[in-house]
């Protein structure tokens, strides 16, 4: 079975198959109260430094997933989104304090959704990686127009934005932990809604216009709307996901931190982990931000003062890039795929 | 006698200068099986394409169920209730069964992106509808024991039948079959004849299809349009057609 | 008016260097399907080695050689290591494969050359000439004159010799190509050896205008308009695309910039290529292949 289809079938009640899903609720779950539970083993650096941004992350795969896993629709715009996301929901905090947060960042998200819309509206016309192009316009354009108008930052220096205090119902979440939990409930709600989306009409939708546009249209599939809905909730993922990237990640940001590279960064997420897969998006971001973090450590273990810190860059950077192509060859179908087949050995051998 | 469900008027196509289809003119009747017949290259699918709107034709008209027109939009097409199946595999690959045939159902949802994502609304019922509805098909077609294999690792022969399955759970009223039975075995080509004419008779559905083989094409339908070169040569019961020495001569006398 | 003029010929000017570096991504697009992000790093890669070697007292011909050596080695060396293994993989995933490819050559270049912006010095005067009322920069005229003579030997090649009749084969048919009798493992390897050369050509003349530096690897950014406007697989196509994006971008900056009250050059072309597209959705020169279905 394929990775992307182990995501995608929903089955209509065989008892078997009820009792696996309960199995998967009842995992998930557990999983999830183990990383709310997180707070009180690891120290600030774990929360700040590495499972504040993974999560992020993670959430930005499934944005930009949806789009071109589900949906088929390559963008090159992640960055530009994450950065509408952030500025609006800070214009939002700063101009209309008295909405509660979590409406904050929907609204926030909802905005960046509706711009996505617009950067998505040639994909009506244009296909493939002439469309990919045509995203680059709008992240290009979006990255400078938060960096040449001041209104959006509302006329800081240098057009940075900085997170204003960060609470739900009087709770301050300032701290490590506090913007950690904001960040793993807002990532666990939205993959929930993402879930149901791709098994339903709407994900048929997109994944008939993916596999075969032509057809789809012909067969009465609405695949204008199907695509720019596409377009509207990847973006609005994407959004929030920026938002908390700004306040709940880095605190302060300016536009340069939404840049081609971070696009390049949450494409590579996709890509590695596993596309039109919801589990591939965790994956994938643990592979792009903690792999790194570890060529750094190791680096720094090894080479010690052996080496400038430059050159020992340079070094990390070409690796990062080796591994990366190493496992596009390796693995087509992301390395969802190559944990979901480890998974189902493991399983048989303990059946047996 | 009733209006027919499709009428043809001086249809012509070309495509960079060469003439697909010249001047066409046919009608299909409420309810029957038509066949379309003709060497390679005469014409037939694009016919279809135009149809439902793939094409858009140079010249002449199309009327459907008493609506004429010279371009339609697939999409538009699908809603009038013109169903169609593909000659070279257009599944959706990467989904299951169920899942293709679901998605022939899309055009008939009433649900908004906001119920799907939050399970709201009527979205449960008419998951459940729909579910019941691709079921009631896919048994009809005997494709119950593939419905949660991912189509592109069936056989070929079963991936026609999901194609058929996937045009027929939205009841079409005119349903376009471009080689149904292509690269089939005789005892395939008995079976999706058979399922061919049970959709007819249960569904009254009206049939236009694109056959090769001459005697699935006698037994099946009650009408036959030939063409050669993009020209009508031949257009009756297939007892008339055979006798027809133009018809002869263009198409099956090549073939003995 | 001579302003504009001046404007507009400048833009040309570098439009030609533009019309370059696209015409390697052409061809290497013809030959195997993918947007070869790494070319901008190739470019680096080919700046810094020639660089490192003047600055070591190596002979400037000498030193362009074993460059050159370098650069089509790698070139094949990549086809060979990353592209092979990816055939029949999607498009994007080519991409992502090239782009993973440019942090390894840039990491590397780096560690062997260094990554400070270095001095390149072709000898070629820089003294604005006068014509009339309109100031051309000498330098600029040399780097077209260049590069256009490049760009006419590489149309010529690949329009009249067999290389170029089996290219043309293969983007409909990888077997077509063998009825002409080239094999294609030879056929990617010309193709990718040209390319390599061809940014060894667009890293001297990029290098020598503006140092030879990291942002180098931007020219990509530069091309990738290029060929939308021109389309992905037609020589004419980079030319013309990288003659409207020159002029169009000088234009713009001058106009448009002070209009908007900043530098537009990061996106106006993007947006003028999404322009294009939607009026010509496979480029002016690309094909337009008939769905059939």
């Amino acid at each position: 079975m394929t990775a992307i289809g182990t995501d995608t079938i929903e089955g209509f009640g065989s008892t078997d198959e009820t009792a696996r899903s309960w199995l998967r609720i009842a995992l998930a779950v557990a999983l999830l109260a183990g990383l709310a539970a997180v707070p009180l083993v690891a120290n600030d650096y774990w929360l700040n430094a590495v499972l504040i941004p993974f999560l992020i992350m993670s959430l930005t795969a499934l944005g930009l997933n949806l789009l071109m896993g589900y949906a088929g629709q390559a963008s090159l715009g992640s960055g530009g989104f994450m950065a509408v996301g952030a500025y609006a929901t800070y214009n939002i905090l700063l101009r209309l304090p008295e909405l509660p947060l979590p409406v904050n960042l929907l609204l926030g998200g909802v905005i960046s959704g509706l711009v996505g819309v617009i950067a998505g509206l040639p994909s009506l016309r244009i296909k493939g990686f002439y469309l990919v192009a045509s995203t680059l316009a709008a992240q290009f354009v979006l990255e400078w127009l938060f960096n040449q108008y001041g209104w959006f930052s509302n006329y800081s220096t240098s057009s940075s934005i900085s997170a204003p205090r960060l609470a739900i119902l009087g709770h301050d979440l300032s701290s490590p932990t506090g913007r950690y939990l904001l960040t793993l409930a807002t990532v666990a709600i939205v993959t929930v809604v993402a879930i149901r989306l791709v098994r339903s009409q709407t994900g048929r939708t997109w994944m008939a216009i993916r596999d075969m546009d032509t057809a789809a249209s012909v067969i009465g599939i609405p695949v204008a709307a199907g695509k720019l809905k596409a377009f509207f909730v990847s973006s609005l993922v994407i959004g929030i996901a920026g938002a908390l990237w700004a306040f709940a990640y880095l605190g302060t940001v300016d536009a340069r931190s939404f840049n081609l590279d971070r696009s390049f960064q949450v494409m590579f997420a996709i890509i590695i982990g596993g596309m039109g897969s919801i589990s591939g998006n965790y994956v994938g971001a643990a592979f792009m931000i903690l792999l790194p973090i570890l060529l750094d450590h190791v680096g720094g273990a090894v080479f010690g003062g052996a080496i400038d810190p430059g050159q020992l860059e340079n070094l990390q950077k070409a690796l990062f890039g080796a591994l990366i192509v190493w496992f596009l060859i390796k693995e087509p179908r992301g390395l969802a795929a190559l944990l979901s087949r480890a998974w189902t050995q493991l399983a048989s051998r303990f059946e047996r | 006698m009733a209006e027919p469900i499709l009428q043809l008027r001086d249809v012509s196509l070309s495509f960079k200068g060469i003439k697909a289809l010249n001047a066409l003119s046919f009608d299909v009747e409420r309810g029957e099986i038509c066949a379309l017949i003709g060497p390679n290259g005469a014409g037939k699918s694009s016919l279809l394409n135009i149809i439902n709107g793939v094409y858009r034709a140079d010249s002449g008209s199309v009327s459907f169920d008493g609506e004429r027109f010279v371009r339609i939009r697939p999409a538009r097409a699908a809603h009038l209730g013109i169903g169609r199946t593909f000659q070279h595999n257009a599944l959706f690959r990467h989904l299951s069964v169920l899942d293709n045939v679901l998605a022939g159902l899309i055009r008939h949802s009433r649900t908004t992106l906001i119920e799907h994502a939050f399970g709201l609304g009527r979205d449960r019922s008419e998951t459940r509808a729909f579910g019941r509805r691709a079921d009631e098909i896919i048994g009809f077609l005997d494709l119950a024991r593939h419905r949660d294999r991912v189509v592109s690792t069936l056989p070929y022969g079963v991936q026609k039948r999901v194609d058929l399955a996937r045009a027929l759970v939205g009841r079409p009223s005119l349903l376009l079959l471009d080689e149904p039975m292509a690269g089939m075995n005789q005892d395939e080509k008995r079976e999706m004849s058979s399922f061919v004419l049970e959709a007819n008779r249960s569904f009254r559905t009206t049939v236009v299809l694109i056959e090769h083989d001459m005697s699935v094409v006698m037994g099946l339908s009650h009408h036959v349009v030939v063409l050669d070169y993009g020209r009508k040569v031949g257009d009756g019961t297939p007892e008339e057609v055979r006798r027809n020495p133009d018809v002869i001569a263009a198409y099956l006398g090549t073939v003995h | 008016m001579s302003f504009f003029v001046e404007t507009f010929i400048g833009g040309l000017l570098a439009g030609v260097m533009y019309s370059l570096v696209a015409i390697g991504f052409v061809l290497i697009y013809k030959a195997s399907g993918v947007f070869n992000f790494a070319q901008g790093s190739m470019v680096l890669c080919a700046g810094l080695t020639f660089v490192t070697m003047r600055d070591r007292g190596i002979d400037f011909w000498l030193a362009g050689l074993i460059t050159l050596t370098i650069m089509v080695a790698i070139a094949i060396a990549v086809e060979r290591v990353v592209l092979r293994p990816l055939v029949n993989r999607p498009q994007i995933t080519l991409f992502m494969a090239t782009l993973g490819l440019s942090f390894v050559i840039e990491g590397i270049a780096q560690i062997a050359m260094g990554a400070s912006v270095h001095e390149l010095d072709l000898g070629i005067v820089d003294t604005p000439i006068t014509v009339g009322e309109v100031q051309v920069s000498q330098f600029d005229l040399v780097a077209a004159a260049t590069a256009g003579v490049l760009v006419i030997a590489l149309s010529i090649f690949f329009n009249w010799t067999r290389v170029g009749i089996a290219l043309r084969a293969i983007a409909d048919d990888p077997l077509a190509a063998r009825s002409i009798g080239i094999r294609l493992q030879t056929l990617w390897q010309i193709v990718w050896g040209v390319a390599g050369f061809v940014s060894l050509v667009a890293g001297l003349l990029w290098g020598a205008r503006q140092g030879v530096q990291f942002a180098l690897t931007l020219v990509v950014l530069k091309a990738l308009p290029v060929l939308i406007i021109g389309g992905f697989t037609s020589i004419t196509g980079a030319i013309v695309g990288g003659l409207i994006v020159g002029a169009s971008d000088s234009l713009a900056e001058i106009y448009l910039g002070s209009l908007l009250g900043g530098s537009v050059s990061t996106w106006f072309s993007y947006v003028l290529a999404v322009g294009f597209l939607l009026v010509r959705p496979t480029g002016l020169f690309g094909d337009a292949p008939i769905e059939r279905i």
